[in-house]
């Protein structure tokens, strides 16, 4: 329980379906300021007091859970790190893969539990001629789904996971949660990386990665401009470039690649980005047994974007290929690769490589 | 491959929740109110009048009032003048040791020293501390035994450093997490040696053993209601006659101006009832606590043998309701969590911040590690604890420690 309305809400319902449930809040933060401010950043102080409210009004135990080191090693120290290697993590994936359902699960397994629930818009269902299985689908509201971020969960963290909104639209989980009398009805919803609470992840990266120039380069290897961090940028990137002579054919310039070990960014038109090949490893297979060969799937390749048609096979190397019918742009290594098929997921990779 | 999703007992649950009486045994944190007490103050919740009035109802509440401060004033070992009625215990630290350092320094400025006991309430310590950061104090701990225990020789040797620049000294009475009982007496007569300010915080001591202010000799020693059957919200601070520490609140003169603020006659007059019961049976209680909890000690290691009891031995150098355990491997707030899943209350006796516990101050300076101090509970007796309480607490205590060192690995 964040604090938040989806897992007041998710609680809420758990309780009335009858499950013996306990209420629990993570403090993730080592120094947690008291009071939310705007809809950035999460559990403050205030939102412990919030949860703790909803817990109350359920009629449920409450306890608070520290895990702010455990957080700090798996999930801040870990998206510092993939963006010093040029990488564009995800930090919610590493959070629901070592934290929420692993950390947490782990210890509520130990202490007697059965399952983690949360407020992730998201389903369970079984697969298909498989009764008694679990696979991840998506929320039946397509913008607030939240299935890619727990595209990377295994098959056995399933089995002991509930999400309770997957059913249901985000307005109508606030109308519930108005009726049900959780004072978070209103609270807006916390966005961008809940550890940096000011928005601003350029000014945190620089504070853990310190100054580190280089220079701005076109794919020829002319160099046009300088940068301050190469963890300041990310594939695809337009903005912000800070490139003093125009391009060549006067069109705009993307980051194409990032090189951190000479802390190089590559600059290039748009048509560069085109990726028509992903390659990914660590793959996981939540919703269907590791393909042996060619996998014909629908990928999607960032949090809150479109499905790309693709053939996924593995590489012989524990890892996966993944051939896109047709070209994407903006992929970024440290990204997540989350297979579906319709509705439902099939599994996930982290990428390594696009080409 | 998928697996298969296990079945969530929702029946066998469902029957779990309906918990059984609550085993309450977190009498430290606070106590149920006796009977005499909640009448006294529901009767007196009826009737208005603000005891600083001058005119009948006035006056009926003053009255109140003054019967009241007699009562606790000769329970202590005090003069009605020398009780000075405070919101409660924390209140009448920070009167005791802000006020009292003020005046030291007011008086010369060399005086700065605070000498506190590592293992004090941190109503003690933040003051301590607070007055270091802002008000140019030098807070001086003092260090304790395995046992919690202060010794006379190290207060002896702390003063020695420099004589004249102590301000104040703070050691409580009993400790609060562990229960060990320090040697008040033998401390007070000490800084009374030196003419130095010595403060007790007996909050927790006060319905157990003989708290006197006469007797020790001591400037001023802490008190509270809501610790021995009486209401939360009230407490007072026993003021020697002859000091004069700077109020901390400003305002009406209340209290010969030592603590201005409308006085909560109904919480002092059950504030009174209850120092009078449980100081007419203070013996006779702390021998029966002291045979349950012997007990409770029994079965808590007879379920697991390894557990370590902390603080003084069992017997006049430690509260009689009072136990405190280290289990390895285990972390305390999993175990009160298991604990309090089975209806069994107790408390990791640590402060909070946010809901996440620290590592108890005390066993840290009673020089436990980290990992016994996070892996410790208290259990606490009080004036409504029987036997099946602690034969509860007997029965649950092993399959819970089992489980928290599960989830620790």
């Amino acid at each position: 329980m964040s604090g938040g309305v989806d897992s007041a809400v998710a609680a809420a319902r758990a309780a009335e379906a009858g499950h013996d449930v306990t209420g629990v809040h993570l403090a993730l933060s080592r120094n947690p300021s008291s009071y939310r401010t705007g809809a950035r950043g999460c559990c403050t102080l205030e939102d412990a007091r919030d949860a703790r409210r909803a817990a109350d009004v359920i009629g449920i135990p409450f306890y608070v859970w520290d895990m702010a080191d455990r957080f700090h090693a798996d999930v801040v120290a870990d998206f510092v790190a993939e963006y010093a290697r040029g990488h564009t993590p995800n930090p919610c994936l590493r959070c629901n893969e070592k934290i929420k359902f692993a950390a947490v699960l782990d210890r509520a397994v130990a202490l007697g539990f059965d399952a983690v629930c949360t407020g992730h818009h998201a389903r369970l269902e079984p697969v298909p001629g498989a009764p008694g299985s679990t696979r991840l689908v998506r929320s039946v509201d397509p913008a607030k789904d939240q299935s890619y971020v727990l595209g990377v969960l295994t098959a056995d963290q399933l089995s002991r996971a509930m999400f309770p909104l997957g059913d249901t639209t985000k307005d109508q989980v606030r109308k519930e949660a108005a009726e049900r009398g959780l004072g978070v009805a209103d609270k807006p919803d916390s966005h961008d990386v809940c550890f940096i609470a000011d928005g601003d992840t350029s000014g945190f990266l620089r504070r853990h990665l310190g100054s580190a120039p280089g220079d701005i380069v076109e794919a020829d290897g002319t160099v046009i401009g300088t940068h301050d961090g190469s963890y300041g940028f990310t594939i695809g990137q337009r903005k912000g470039l800070h490139i003093d002579r125009p391009a060549g054919d006067g069109r705009p310039r993307f980051v194409l690649s990032i090189e951190p070990v000479s802390r190089t960014v590559t600059v290039g038109p748009a048509e560069a980005l085109d990726v028509f090949e992903i390659e990914a490893s660590r793959p996981v297979w939540s919703g269907c047994a590791p393909p042996a060969g060619p996998l014909p799937c629908e990928v999607q390749l960032r949090a809150h974007s479109d499905v790309h048609p693709a053939v996924c096979e593995p590489d012989g190397d524990g890892g996966v290929r993944i051939t896109l019918r047709e070209p994407a742009r903006g992929i970024a290594p440290g990204q997540a690769a989350v297979f579906y098929d319709g509705d439902a997921v099939l599994g996930s990779a982290t990428i390594s490589r696009a080409s | 491959m998928t697996a298969q999703r296990p079945e969530v007992r929702t029946a066998q649950r469902a029957e779990a929740r309906t918990l059984p009486a609550l085993v309450y045994l977190d009498h430290a944190a606070t106590t149920p109110m006796l009977p005499a007490a909640l009448a006294a103050m529901t009767e007196e919740l009826a009737q208005a009048g603000n005891a600083s009035s001058l005119h009948s109802a006035g006056r009926r509440a003053r009255r109140v009032v003054e019967e009241s401060r007699e009562i606790i004033a000769e329970a202590y070992g005090a003069r009605p003048s020398e009780v000075v009625f405070t919101s409660g215990g924390t209140e009448a630290d920070n009167l005791a040791l802000k006020g009292l350092y003020w005046a030291r320094v007011a008086a010369d400025p060399r005086q700065r020293r605070v000498l506190a006991s590592a293992t004090e309430h941190h109503a003690v310590l933040d003051c301590v501390r607070w007055l270091a950061e802002h008000e140019g104090a030098e807070a001086d701990c003092l260090e304790v035994g395995p046992a919690g225990d202060v010794s006379p020789a190290a207060l002896a040797d702390a003063i020695e450093t420099d004589p004249a620049s102590v301000g104040v000294i703070s050691v409580m009475w009993a400790n609060n997490e562990v229960g060990t009982v320090q040697p008040i007496a033998e401390l007070a007569a000490l800084a009374a040696e030196y003419q130095i300010p010595f403060h007790s915080d007996a909050v927790q001591a006060a319905g157990q053993l003989p708290v006197s202010l006469a007797t020790t000799g001591a400037t001023a020693l802490t008190i509270t209601a809501h610790k021995i059957g009486g209401p939360v919200g009230v407490g007072a601070l026993l003021l020697a006659k002859g000091a004069h520490p700077v109020p901390v609140l400003h305002g009406g003169g209340q209290e010969r101006d030592v603590r201005s603020g409308t006085l909560d006659v109904p919480a002092i007059r059950a504030f009174a009832v209850a120092v009078q019961v449980a100081t007419g049976r203070r013996e006779d209680e702390a021998k029966r606590q002291a045979a349950l909890r012997d007990d409770l000690i029994a079965q808590v290691k007879a379920a697991v043998p390894d557990a370590i009891l902390n603080g003084a031995a069992p017997g006049p150098g430690r509260l009689a309701g009072n136990a405190h355990f280290s289990f390895p491997g285990c972390e305390g707030d999993a175990l009160l969590m298991l604990l309090d899943a089975r209806g069994i209350a107790c408390s990791t006796g640590s402060a909070c911040t946010a809901g996440v516990a620290q590592p108890s101050h005390v066993l840290l300076a009673m020089g436990a590690d980290e990992a016994r101090a996070r892996g410790s509970l208290r259990f606490s007796l009080g004036h409504c604890s029987e036997q099946s309480d602690v034969d509860a607490l007997g029965a649950a205590i092993g399959e819970a420690v089992e489980r928290a060192r599960r989830a620790a690995r």
